[in-house]
């Protein structure tokens, strides 16, 4: 593990002074501009020199460009114009963000992550910012307004938590998306999310697995459960005419213990003879176009899923655990890539694979012996997407019912955290919103502190060992910075994971232990 | 000196109106290109209707946040609604087409109410001022303009404290109306020449004037929303905003999708 300062955990979580500059230094690695260009924005490099290293600057006439870019954005998004005006500076959302419990910068609070594009806003575009600057707190726009958004703005995993306490319903991560859109088109986009997006476009998915590789995954996943429990499970790929098309991160064919989860999938279409496939064209559920606030490249990834729906001529398309693709796909994906008249009218689309699940154990079609997860007690994270952006089931609230009920269906030990971190008021994870990268690490070992802090005190009260998360990034996240606060990286499972350990299939046999 | 009051009253109230009108038609014309309410959320209107009622009159997730906060808030904006009402007296005209409103504004409750709220809005602005100078997270995001506001409110409210309870500062309210009425039926009447009379209606003036082009534009705000006022059916109806139609025309012809559809060569 790399060092980093890890934050003291208290019994509960302290709201701290605000301080100038904690975390100011902290920024993501800036997009190659050939990558920046791919993609429709700019970017402009200082020298050629192959020796010297690469040094990105803001593009000629980026005052401007940003000036416009923001012009239209206030046009094209009315929360970014509801919410440029709307603030009193009241100071509820203040102690709310876990990058803020968990640094103590003052900018990330999110009403002062909001006033960096604010204050700007109300100097250029507004009666009082034009003639009374001083009075109602509005700044010119100079290169060091840049970077502070450029720190952070993406020291914000649009997470949403400040939102819901806000007495106007101020969003921060409408802000933090229209900013970093304003940053990509003046030469900072965040190379993590544009190259992934990149990736996504010549490869097929956010870790750049070919088609080829992923068959060969596949294939060893076959063959690995059919040497655990001697059953022949499969994991179809590009398999016309079946039921289900199956959109899940990429993450689930290689990480720990995302891949876990993607085994419970295969388990429960097995038992319950469902016919499904994985899909090369959509092999990735993930959608970093959400990230960066952009309404093209969130549509032109979307548009994967609506293509392979229709060359594999599925009926139904059911998503795999991920909390941003769960967004984007329940609340999103019928107006980006839809409408899907062509698939089966009678089932949700998308639908998500704990929906499905929790169905099929609630018809009794699944044979689950709970006693198999009885070396655990189970708790469960919200996701911040699935938990705020989305929903499931017909009632709302469904997206902290259904999860539940299906963890309750497969363990005898469950378990929730404190009341004020979980459901809506659930803390990310501290990696999400397109922060899961290694230049990042830092930020992302202070803002788990709040979610670290629950757990803890889950372990400590109510002997929690595991928790369960359905989103591939709080899965990733967790795993490698949990560490930090005293934790392994196996008391992370998948919610599928669960069902999968619990599930005996028919001619299952165990092995000796 | 009557007609110059009435000259700043009207023009004040003009402008108040007008911004904020126009700030709503902004507001309505930007387009909200997808469904991002904070869920979970309602899944009908009329669910919709109630959950932007408790934000409006409960501050409901205000309360969720900061206790103080709410209390002070919500005093102050429970306080000002009646101190308003009350003073809907002083400009409806019993014979006129609101006079129908008469006979509720002038029961003593509500008048006495309104009254009174002289002290809850004092209060409230006084807690919600102690707290901006008092807590450090607020304290750091205050503008100067942050603490006028509040001052300023707090000389109107306490300007009518003065006139409604302070015998020496009474005001012959009789005369006020016949004023207010006379404005409003171009017929201009004297207003009685009191200090904090004139201060009074300056102040509201000065409020008119500073409230659509800063952050009282929380007004129109709080109703337009998205997070808090869409209905929460994004699997069951397609959202489409005007601008991003041309986007659908072409998404079918991005190069990948395109490649995807090609025939494949057998492998080697």
């Amino acid at each position: 593990m790399a060092d980093y300062e890890v934050p003291e955990v208290k019994e509960y979580a302290v709201v701290p002074m605000p301080k100038d500059d904690v975390t100011s230094h902290l920024r993501p690695f800036v997009a190659k501009p050939e990558f920046q260009e791919a993609m429709g924005y700019a970017g402009k490099k200082v020298h050629d020199d192959p020796k010297e290293m690469p040094e990105y600057v803001l593009v000629d006439g980026w005052k401007e460009k940003a000036l416009d870019k923001m012009g239209d954005l206030l046009g094209r998004y009315r929360s970014l114009q509801v919410f440029m005006d709307s603030c009193v500076k009241c100071g509820a959302c203040t102690d709310k963000c876990h990058y803020f419990l968990g640094t103590g910068d003052a900018k990330n609070m999110p009403v002062a992550r909001q006033d960096l594009l604010r204050s700007v806003y109300r100097r250029y575009f507004t009666f009082a910012g034009k003639y009374f600057p001083k009075l109602v707190g509005a700044k010119d726009l100079t290169e060091e307004v840049v970077d502070d958004w450029y720190s952070y703005f993406h020291q914000c995993s649009e997470c949403r938590r400040c939102a819901v306490f806000c007495p106007y319903g101020i969003d921060t991560a409408e802000v933090t998306m229209a900013a970093r859109e304003i940053l990509a088109h003046i030469g900072r986009g965040q190379k993590y999310a544009n190259e992934i997006i990149g990736k996504v476009f010549t490869i097929g998915n956010n870790l750049g697995l070919p088609e080829k590789a992923l068959k060969n995954v596949l294939e060893g996943l076959e063959e690995d459960v059919e040497y655990d429990i001697e059953v022949e499970v499969k994991f179809p790929l590009d398999e016309k005419g079946k039921d289900i098309l199956l959109v899940t991160p990429s993450a689930d064919f290689f990480a720990e213990p995302h891949i876990d989860g993607l085994i419970g999938y295969a388990k429960v279409f097995h038992q319950t003879n469902t016919s499904w496939t994985l899909s090369s064209i959509a092999s990735e559920a993930g959608n970093f176009g959400l990230f960066i606030g952009s309404y093209e490249n969130m549509q032109r990834i979307s548009m994967r899923v609506r293509e392979a729906a229709l060359q594999l001529g599925v009926k139904r398309i059911v998503y795999g655990e991920c909390g941003h693709a769960w967004r984007v796909g329940y609340s999103f994906l019928n107006t980006l890539a839809g409408p899907f008249d062509f698939l089966d009218q009678n089932y949700p689309i998308p639908q998500h694979i704990c929906e499905f699940t929790l169905d099929k154990l609630e018809k009794g079609e699944l044979t689950i012996d709970k006693s198999r997860n009885d070396d655990k007690t189970v708790t469960f994270h919200d996701s911040c997407n699935v938990a705020r952006g989305s929903g499931m089931g017909t009632e709302p609230g469904g997206q902290f019912t259904i999860p539940r009920a299906v963890i309750k269906a497969v363990c005898n030990n469950y378990v929730d955290m404190e009341k004020d971190t979980i459901h809506d008021a659930t803390f990310c994870c501290g990696g999400g919103g397109g922060l899961l990268t290694d230049d990042l690490m830092e930020i992302r070992v202070k803002g788990i502190l709040p979610r670290a802090t629950a757990l803890i005190n889950a372990k400590e009260e109510s002997g929690v060992t595991h928790m369960a998360a359905i989103c591939a990034i709080c899965k990733s996240q967790f795993t490698k910075v949990l560490p930090y606060y005293g934790f392994t990286m196996d008391q992370i499972v998948s919610v599928h994971q669960l069902v999968s350990d619990a599930i005996v299939l028919e001619g299952q046999v165990d092995p000796e232990d | 000196m009557s007609t110059l009051i009435a000259a700043v009253l009207v023009f004040a109230t003009l402008f108040m109106i007008g911004g904020i009108i126009k700030k709503a038609i902004q507001f309505s014309k930007t387009p909200a290109p997808l469904k991002i309410p904070v869920t979970p959320a309602p899944k009908s209107t009329g669910g919709v209707v109630v959950r932007m009622a408790k934000e409006v009159i409960l501050f409901s997730a205000l309360f969720r946040a900061s206790k103080w906060t709410w209390l002070f808030g919500w005093l102050f904006h429970v306080s000002l609604a009646l101190a308003f009402v009350r003073h809907l007296r002083y400009i409806i005209d019993p014979e006129g087409m609101f006079g129908f409103l008469m006979p509720v504004i002038s029961l003593w409750i509500v008048q006495l109410a309104g009254q009174y709220a002289a002290f809850g809005m004092l209060i409230g602005l006084g807690g919600l001022l102690a707290r901006r100078f008092l807590v450090a997270r607020v304290r750091y995001i205050s503008a100067p303009s942050d603490y006028l506001m509040l001052v300023l409110i707090m000389a109107i409210a306490f300007s009518g404290f003065l006139m409604s309870f302070v015998s020496g500062f009474s005001v012959d309210i009789v005369q006020v109306k016949l004023f207010m009425l006379g404005i409003l039926s171009f017929n201009l009447q004297d207003l009685p020449e009191d200090t904090v009379l004139i201060a009074h209606l300056v102040l509201v003036a000065i409020l008119g004037l500073v409230l659509p082009i800063s952050k009282l534009l929380h007004i129109p705000g709080v109703f337009f929303a998205p997070t808090r006022n869409q209905v929460d059916n994004p699997r069951e109806k397609r959202h489409i905003a005007d601008w991003a139609k041309p986007l659908d025309e072409t998404r079918e012809n991005y190069p990948e999708l395109v490649a995807s559809r090609e025939p494949k060569a057998e492998e080697a």
